[in-house]
């Protein structure tokens, strides 16, 4: 368990490479079909690639001890997750990770689809070194009005974003579109804020999903290469 | 992407779910986003549930596009052969 920034102790799942060295820290966010074994999958990478790495159960609160599926049709159900929540959570997250004692008190972020733009979300709003943006919908472009779960963009935001931004993108997506990604990368440079974009061919929304019809092995393996690198660079003690 | 698009339904209705029991269920969520199984990258996605017996307490489908618009049908042909007394 670990404690949110808002006082509550939500579940997370922590994996951390052998041995008592200072390194890097990550938080892992989870998309929207939840707390489940692929996002674990890839928390677990993040300590094989040297970091401890935190995946929250950004659900606990809707559904405590459910199935990850179950847990994500009862958040869906009532609303999903408002983004004030989400940043307690994550941030509660980033203490959690820096203060075990082997961290260098540097904490990233990931995340992948919905996660994506609660990655950039987290940046914007909390102490962060680097965060990863793995193809995002609604950082830029509108949500339709008639979402019943109301998600906003993230465009007021980006002016006060606090992290170097890695953005991975499938140019076949079309949520978030290359039109919405250009339209963030000009944001980005006219705030004079730091960041490196790869866009794939060949490769829609999802390409990391290794269990899903929409994963991409070349792009995803390129993929980890720049989010290794990336947090080789911005995660050193 | 995920789509956030989720509609709901009030319900009233039993169905056969978690080891093999019946319950009643008051709520449908339909949405059309992510599968969790289906082998296909979005899925219409049905959740039945009775959320005062717990987020387990639910009957999920995820359906093709295609299939899901075929089992509308169905059902709109079913209701619509029924006697109107039975209705």
């Amino acid at each position: 368990m670990l404690a949110s920034s808002g006082g509550e102790e939500i579940q997370g799942y922590l994996a951390q490479p052998h041995g008592d060295n200072a390194r890097g820290s990550v938080v892992v966010i989870h998309h929207m079909p939840g707390y489940d074994r692929a996002t674990k999958e890839i928390t677990r990478r993040f300590a094989e690639l040297g970091y401890n790495a935190l995946c929250p159960n950004l659900y606990w609160r809707d559904a405590p001890d459910a199935s990850p599926d179950d847990a994500a049709a009862a958040c869906r159900a009532k609303g999903g997750v408002p983004d004030s929540r989400l940043i307690d959570d994550v941030g509660g997250a980033a203490d959690y990770l820096r203060s075990l004692p082997t961290s260098n008190g540097k904490v990233a972020t990931i995340g992948y689809c919905s996660g994506g733009r609660q990655s950039v979300l987290a940046a914007c709003n909390l102490d962060i070194d680097a965060a990863v943006d793995c193809y995002g919908a609604y950082v830029t472009g509108t949500p339709r009005a008639d979402f019943p779960i109301k998600i906003t963009n993230l465009v007021d935001q980006l002016p006060a974003l606090r992290a170097p931004l890695l953005g991975l993108f499938g140019n076949e997506d079309r949520y978030p579109s290359p039109a919405e990604v250009d339209e963030l990368e000009k944001i980005l440079q006219d705030n004079n804020k730091p960041y490196e974009f790869h866009r794939y061919d060949d490769a829609g929304h999802a390409f990391f999903a290794v269990d899903r019809p929409a994963y991409r092995v070349a792009a995803a393996n390129d993929g980890w290469e720049r989010i290794a690198d990336f947090y080789r660079r911005y995660l050193a003690g | 992407m995920c789509t956030y698009a989720t509609m709901t339904a009030a319900i009233d209705g039993s169905a056969k779910g978690p080891n093999g029991s019946w319950f009643h269920v008051t709520n449908a969520v339909a949405y059309f986003d992510h599968p969790v199984h289906a082998m296909a990258e979005h899925t219409l996605n049905l959740d039945f549930t009775d959320p005062s017996r717990g987020p387990s307490a639910r009957v999920a489908l995820e359906l093709s596009a295609d299939s899901a618009r075929e089992l509308v049908a169905a059902i709109q042909a079913a209701l619509a052969s029924a006697p109107d007394e039975l209705r």
